[in-house]
């Protein structure tokens, strides 16, 4: 569904993807987790093209994004294409991006409207179902700034699925959260995971990758150090570098 | 009372005068300013460089000597020469003046809006366009509400500089009264009106302001 090849990736002069390959098939929920500034979100933000690369293909659902070739040239696909490749993923931020000025149905009902020229009317029930679904249809009037953490990022998540997604793609969903309020936004996700929704969490929350995830990528400094089912990968990690890290973070 | 009867159907055709000119001057130059903005924070260098010197020359000189010069000065130059008269010309003057600052109210405004809200709509799909439309510019006027504010007000006073072309406004209107009759009323009454406009502009905003405070960002 996903299939990423030997991405390469920098900022000025510092290496932040340094061959990374990763695929993901449809309905499996993978978590990435790594240390900070491993290169787990520069990667997320790639495959949905808010980051170029500097070398590497990436496909979605079989079609090329960008590739390179011999010459060691990269090349996007034309804008409308890529447009068109990338509505097929949904993503969902750290820090929400919720736009202040519109409430909770507006939000939602947005991009339906504006991208995909849907009538108000046509698009609202969906919206409103969206809602129920993440429990937050009592606040469809509320505007974000009255919303708890937790609560925006459950309309956020909302809103990523009422453009009908193929993919989700999570980049540290809770890591803005109290800690209390993490459970709810996990909650959601879990839902979410349970209706095969195919899913790339990027996340700093090792119960939800053990309990969630069918399959963890574990990242350090650029490159995927391990990647296997969670049971294996928590329960006997391969890597040196992998076992040290899970035995900070457990 | 009688007196000031007397005098006030020339001081409401001064004041007609001053309206026309703010009206239009806002009119015209609010989405020229928009335009500049863009064009200002465009990844086209040239266009960008462009639109940062035009700013530096219509802010770095007086508006009296732009309506000065397009007024007297600029029929004498070659192609783009024009003779325009001297209501068109206040009016280029003062568009072209006002644009450069409304760009750059506008373009602080565009740049306070945070990284995320761009993304958050370019997942979503949406283009460059609809992105400005729906999601920036919209926050964009919340925010430069008070800096419009200001300069608008300082527009209603500064359409008093058209006396340089013989124009009758509020303010020439007034002056013309007070060397013929030996009388300040004519000033007190000519503040009186600007004040009314400012009053009227200050409720305006204060609308405005109100009606954006349902939500917070």
């Amino acid at each position: 569904m996903i299939r990423a090849t030997d991405i390469h990736k920098r900022f000025g002069t510092v290496d932040v993807l340094n061959g990374v390959s990763l695929d993901v098939a449809k309905g499996e929920a993978v978590a990435i987790i790594g240390p900070s500034g491993s290169g787990k979100s520069t990667l997320l933000r790639c495959l949905i093209h808010l980051e170029t690369i500097h070398r590497g293909h990436i496909e979605i659902e079989g079609e090329p994004l960008v590739s390179t070739d011999d010459g060691g040239h990269c090349r996007y696909v034309a804008d409308a294409d890529m447009r068109r490749i990338c509505a097929r993923m949904g993503m969902v931020f750290q820090h929400f991006n919720l736009f202040p000025h519109l409430t909770v149905l507006q939000n939602i009902m947005e991009a339906p409207i504006t991208v995909k020229g849907l009538r108000p009317e046509a698009i609202r029930p969906k919206a409103k179902a969206l809602l129920q679904k993440v429990g937050l249809l009592a606040k469809q009037d509320s505007y974000p700034s009255s919303l708890s953490g937790g609560q925006k990022q459950r309309v956020a998540i909302a809103r990523a699925l009422a453009m009908e997604p193929d993919i989700l793609l999570f980049d540290e969903p809770t890591s803005a959260l109290d800690p209390e309020l993490t459970g709810e936004v996990l909650a959601t996700m879990r839902d979410l995971a349970q209706e095969h929704m195919t899913m790339i969490v990027v996340t700093h929350e090792m119960a939800f990758a053990r309990e969630v995830a069918q399959r963890v990528v574990f990242m350090d400094a650029g490159v995927v150090v391990e990647a296997r089912p969670a049971r294996e990968l928590f329960a006997a990690p391969e890597h040196p570098r992998t076992r040290a890290f899970l035995e900070r973070m457990l | 009372m009688d007196y000031l009867a007397n005098i006030l159907p020339p001081l409401l055709e001064g004041s007609a005068v001053t309206l026309q000119v703010f009206v239009i001057t806002l009119a015209l130059a609010v989405p020229l300013g928009l335009a500049l903005a863009l064009l200002r924070l465009s990844r086209f260098g040239f266009l960008s460089a462009l639109v940062n010197g035009y700013i530096w020359l219509m802010r770095g000189t007086p508006l009296m000597l732009q309506m000065l010069f397009i007024y007297f000065a600029l029929p004498f130059i070659p192609v783009i020469g024009v003779r325009l008269p001297d209501f068109p010309s206040a009016i280029v003057a003062f568009v072209l003046n006002y644009a450069a600052y409304f760009a750059e109210i506008f373009r602080a405004g565009i740049q306070s809006i945070g990284k995320g809200q761009y993304e958050g709509a370019q997942v979503l799909g949406m283009n460059y366009a609809q992105t400005m439309r729906r999601i920036v510019l919209p926050q964009v006027i919340k925010r430069i509400l008070p800096p419009m504010s200001n300069e608008t007000i300082t527009l209603v006073k500064d359409t008093s500089l058209i006396y340089v072309l013989a124009m009758n406004d509020l303010l020439r209107a007034a002056r013309g009264i007070v060397q013929r009759d030996f009388t300040t009323l004519p000033f007190t009454v000519a503040a009186a009106f600007y004040l009314l406009m400012t009053l009227v502009l200050t409720w305006g905003f204060q609308r405005l302001e109100q009606k954006y405070a349902v939500y917070d960002d």
